[in-house]
């Protein structure tokens, strides 16, 4: 009981930060500001989600899956970020710093 | 009180209807393909939500992932040819003339009827038809497998997986004949951040999807799923340019095409000689047989599902079609 | 409101969309993504003829027949991308 409810909490909390990820992408100005609202409040969303998924799992080896599945996506994630910021520095101007 | 999840189901069936709109709606091409690949993992959380993990997977990884990659390649290539490579604004490549309004609303009216027509017989259809649960799970203890998908897949209808892989075959024989003297737009660069991450990815992916393939026999999963995430083996090699495909390294593609229709219609032929039908396993080498054919097959697919995303056979050109090389 | 019913209408509206759509496409690439649209629709309503109320488990047969739809329709797709580029060389070479 004391478990679900923690986990209840850790997945809600994750979920604002993939909602303020998700405000920030649709009001943030330039390309490089959404990039940082997005993988930045995704990752610790992710990262929440994950802990309280991980308390809610029967046996070690879904915990592992959890971990690996959350490494995976963070790298990737983090990975997208990179690359998309790379192609706008290379093909559209840089960001602006007014 | 209502479920809570039927709120969940009303709002995610909404997105996907929206998305499907957006699909077509949106005037950027490379927005089109993204919304579309958005579109098909929301389809797959909701085939998750009828309890069908599988067909979830197999939309996740092909539907969604290999054919998103497919789309994109050919995006690319289209804009090298058309030289906007470097030009980031939103395009259409066929030139637009206008569809006149009229046409349009019948378009529209009538398709609209179709769908009023099908949502009619949905509703009205009669909620708990027989199925094939019953037989199935009558035959499933002399199948061999534990999982009842993987048991219809490669055991109570392994004829519609043995003309499958053959279309995949058929369908790499025909890329390669279109694309024949075609030229290849320059490889995006990626940088080293891409590298490093394709090599700590390289072998995860090949470790998921060999247990994919594994765990198919009892759970969610098998060769499909597996052999499209070991494509991404193929995909991430040839985008980071680790591997660059030779003239040379034909044969060795080719017999990856044909072994998985090879083996499979060999396993048909010898069960069958033994005065079986042709998909009859004897019992106690059923499983093995199986996973004999699982295996094989997911290699031909993943190598099969990688020479699609590269498009064009790597062959050294005579003069003649050098030259039409455009 | 089942699960069932929902996603049944959603499959056949996503499939009218489609249709509408390879109907009123012009560009190539777009009427393909169309027609995909409406073989995911088409998948839809196999699932949710599959779906049986939960403690049940659901029928293993259309979920077989969706999986080989799905594969069917990538090397259809992996087929209809390389025409599109085929096509796309010929008429930017005879534009020249």
């Amino acid at each position: 009981m004391m478990l679900e409810s923690l986990s209840m909490i850790l997945i809600a909390l994750g979920t604002v930060f993939f909602i303020a990820g998700t405000v920030g992408l649709l009001r943030f100005p330039d390309i490089y500001c959404r990039l940082h609202a997005l993988t930045k409040a995704d990752g610790l969303g992710l990262a929440l989600i994950a802990l309280g998924v991980a308390l809610l799992a029967d046996s070690m080896g879904e915990v592992f899956r959890i971990i690996l599945i959350w490494f995976f996506v963070a790298v990737a994630s983090a990975t997208c970020g990179h690359l998309i910021a790379r192609y706008e520095r290379r093909s559209g101007e840089g960001p602006s710093y007014d | 009180m209502t479920d809570p999840l039927v709120i969940f189901d009303l709002l995610l069936g909404l997105s996907i209807v929206a998305l499907a709109l957006a699909v077509l709606s949106v005037r950027d091409l490379f927005a089109a393909i993204v919304l579309f690949v958005i579109f098909g993992l929301l389809s797959a959380l909701a085939w998750v939500r009828l309890s069908a993990p599988d067909v979830a997977l197999a939309e996740a990884a092909i539907g969604t992932g290999v054919t998103g990659a497919l789309l994109l390649k050919t995006l690319h290539h289209l804009r090298y040819v058309t030289g906007t490579l470097d030009r980031p604004e939103a395009m259409n490549l066929t030139p637009v003339t206008p569809v006149p309004m009229p046409v349009l609303w019948v378009n529209a009216a009538f398709c609209g009827l179709i769908a009023l027509g099908l949502a009619v017989a949905f509703l009205e259809a009669p909620k708990v038809g027989p199925g094939f649960d019953a037989l199935v799970a009558e035959a499933m203890p002399a199948s061999g497998v534990d999982h009842p998908v993987t048991a219809v897949l490669l055991n109570f209808r392994a004829y519609d997986t043995l003309m499958e892989v053959v279309v995949l075959l058929a369908a790499v024989i025909a890329v390669w004949q279109v694309e024949r003297g075609l030229s290849e737009a320059p490889a995006p660069h990626l940088g080293e951040v891409w590298q490093g991450f394709a090599r700590l990815a390289l072998p995860a992916i090949v470790v998921v999807g060999t247990y994919l393939l594994w765990v198919g026999a009892e759970a969610p999963g098998g060769a499909f799923q597996g052999g499209a995430v070991l494509a991404s083996v193929g995909l991430l090699l040839l985008l980071s340019r680790f591997y660059v495909p030779q003239p040379a390294h034909r044969g060795i593609a080719r017999l990856a095409f044909v072994l998985g229709t090879g083996v499979f219609s060999a396993v048909a032929l010898l069960v069958s000689g033994g005065g079986r039908v042709a998909f009859e396993y004897p019992l106690e080498h059923a499983k093995t047989l199986i996973l004999l054919i699982e295996g094989l097959v997911t290699i031909s697919i993943a190598v099969t599902l990688a020479a699609l995303f590269h498009g064009r056979e790597p062959v050294a050109l005579g003069e003649e079609e050098r030259r039409n090389d455009t | 409101m089942t699960p069932d019913m929902i996603y049944g209408l959603t499959g056949i509206a996503v499939f009218a969309i489609g249709l509408a759509g390879a109907l009123c496409a012009q560009d190539r690439l777009r009427r393909l993504l169309a027609l995909k649209l409406c073989s995911m629709g088409a998948g839809f309503l196999l699932v949710v003829a599959a779906w049986r109320v939960p403690p049940d488990a659901p029928d293993p047969v259309p979920h077989a027949l969706v999986i080989t739809g799905i594969v069917v329709v990538v090397s259809a797709t992996a087929v209809a991308l390389a025409l599109i580029r085929r096509l796309q060389s010929l008429e930017t070479r005879d534009d020249d």
